[in-house]
């Protein structure tokens, strides 16, 4: 794999990343528990889109093949997503769409802080608008968390059985694979397993005032990476891609 | 004061286009009439979101998932506005969404109508939006000043979601054979619904009289319909589409075209709960608030420790 490869690899799994956990919280839009959550659940949904948006267009140009944004988002199979599973995982109820943003958030944060400072014009583009967004996301489900945690004896359960359930996918995200090892001895993107501290540190600062208990690191899921995903993918892509597939070619 | 004159002095302040502010003295009538049409109001953008929400995780491509997010998130926007409105007349939000939820307070009934292809999407942003904007220009001038204010606001989104909609039917008729069918099936489908937007007839329309005399209404409820189809006929024609009413024509004298027969029964009926989908529309409401009972009871929970907490 060469360097431009592995841009390639990296841009696509930023915008599969932003879109696949995008477009998991767009399916709250009119369904949220108040409106003021159907109107942040939508912005938040909104910026990630936007990003990814950002990075496939970026990949499909390192790629130079001439793939647009909606051939990556559309006319990929989920094989060929290498997202991480995590964010692909359904909506549940919404301590699992809080606990599902909270653990990505706090792990994105620090990723867009370091890519900010990249050596690729592109990414570091991306990453310092991206950064201020994924700053108010990280905040926003903060605080849901706490509230849970904090909140009732069944809002404190929901919270701990999403935290329980969603842990087993977050040991994924430090895990580089070729591509990730090329570009950070390149300093295009930082060694991922640099980002475990701060995410260590905020996981344990936010879950202590939410007085919920940290999951022992057990078993960790793996596989999105390469392409391997849950069975949720495959049919969140079928529906996403459905007027693409069925009427291949045309403008919308 | 006695009463009687109070009203009258209400009905002098009217008159002279002052608006009416929530700590003025106002007839009883008045407040309740306000209560109903603005919490109706609000009951539809937050009904509303349904059937376009149907769509965003099938919307076929990212920048028109993206408009259409956009969109739908402005319409939770301007259910918030409504129910701010509403509760300057003395009525809590929580209330308002009891009478939504028990079937006591209505909706605009266009929303019990299923969105069955991506053209419906179009059609919904081209004419509901479009018919929303001319009733909601209208009602900018309103006499009660919040809700006059609200509107304001909320018209300046309307425009936006009334040109994204047509844009969408606009690419499809330009698109294949199927697309330009699928927008035309879109208009037949919505084009009457749209028109009954409007309500009765003015003859037929139980609360228009006083409402117009309150100056909560200022124009009845047959011109406006007669502005929207005047203002949206030759947009249909622009992108080849054909309006579904046989009887439509231009007519040179009155400067206006002349149409068809409004299905009031069909009116009815949506009205009275029988639409295609006004089950489906209540229960995905009712699903939202009782699966979000716990949330906003966590959410409370935890305000009040932190308060005592901060308090001791
Ligand atoms: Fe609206
Ligand atoms: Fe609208």
């Amino acid at each position: 794999m060469n360097q431009q490869e592995a841009l390639f690899r990296f841009a696509l799994r930023m915008g599969d990343n932003a879109l696949v956990l995008g477009h998991r919280i767009s399916e709250w839009c009119g369904h949220a528990p108040a409106l003021e959550e159907d109107i942040a659940q939508t912005n938040i949904a909104l910026d990630l889109i936007g990003q990814a948006r950002n990075y496939l267009t970026y990949a499909g140009e390192v790629e130079g093949k001439g793939r647009k944004e909606d051939d990556l988002a559309y006319l990929r199979d989920s094989r060929e997503y290498i997202n991480a599973l995590i964010t692909e995982q359904p909506k549940g109820d919404f301590a699992h769409t809080i606990v599902r943003s909270f653990l990505w958030d706090a792990f994105h944060r620090p990723l867009l802080n370091a890519l900010a400072n990249s050596s690729d014009e592109r990414l570091k583009g991306i990453a310092e608008k991206a950064v201020k967004e994924v700053a108010y996301h990280l905040r926003h489900s903060s605080e849901w968390l706490i509230r849970f945690g904090d909140g009732t004896e069944e809002s404190h359960r929901r919270a701990q059985t999403a935290l329980d359930e969603l842990w087993r996918f977050t040991g994924e995200l430090f895990e580089a694979d070729e591509a990730e090892q090329i570009l950070a001895k390149e300093g295009v993107i930082p060694p991922l397993e640099s980002l475990k501290a701060e995410w260590n540190a905020t996981v344990d600062r936010v879950l202590a005032e939410a007085t919920l208990k940290r999951p022992s690191e057990g078993w960790m899921a793996s596989g999105g990476k390469k392409g391997v995903h849950t069975e949720h993918l495959s049919l969140m892509l079928a529906e996403m891609q459905t007027l693409q597939r069925s009427y291949p070619g045309v403008e919308w | 004061m006695p009463e009687k004159k109070q009203e009258a002095l209400f009905q002098q302040a009217v008159d002279g286009e002052q608006k009416v502010e929530p700590r003025d003295w106002m007839p009883e009538g008045y407040r309740k009439n306000l209560i109903r049409q603005i919490s109706q109001h609000a009951h539809s953008e937050v009904v509303g979101m349904l059937p376009e929400g149907n769509w965003i995780t099938r919307a076929p491509s990212l920048h028109r998932k993206t408009i259409l997010l956009a969109k739908v998130q402005d319409e939770a926007g301007h259910g918030l506005y409504l129910y701010s409105a509403a509760e300057t007349l003395g009525i809590g939000r929580d209330e308002l969404i009891d009478q939504l939820l028990s079937g006591k307070a209505k909706y605009s009934s266009i929303f019990n109508y299923p969105t069955l292809t991506w053209a419906d999407i179009g059609a919904i942003g081209w004419l509901v939006d479009g018919a929303a904007i001319i009733n909601q220009v209208m009602l900018t001038r309103t006499s009660y000043g919040p809700y006059s204010r609200a509107m304001v606001r909320i018209c300046k989104e309307e425009s936006f979601h009334n040109r994204q909609g047509y844009d969408i039917l606009m690419t499809l008729s330009k698109g294949t054979p199927e697309q330009k069918a699928m927008a035309q099936d879109a208009l037949d489908r919505w084009w009457w619904p749209s028109l009954m937007m409007f309500g009765p007839s003015d003859k037929d329309s139980p609360h228009s009289a006083q409402s117009m005399q309150w100056k909560i209404k200022r124009q009845g409820n047959d011109e406006l319909r007669q502005v929207f189809i005047d203002r949206t006929v030759p947009q249909a024609e622009f992108i080849g589409l054909k309006v579904p009413d046989p009887k439509l024509k231009w007519n040179e004298q009155t400067q206006h075209y002349d149409w068809g027969e409004i299905n009031w029964e069909e009116f009815n009926q949506v009205i009275k709960g029988n639409g295609p989908c006004n089950a489906e529309r209540m229960a995905a409401r009712r699903k939202a608030h009782d699966d979000g009972a716990w949330v906003r009871e966590a959410a409370l929970a935890h305000a009040e420790k932190k308060n005592k907490r901060n308090a001791a």
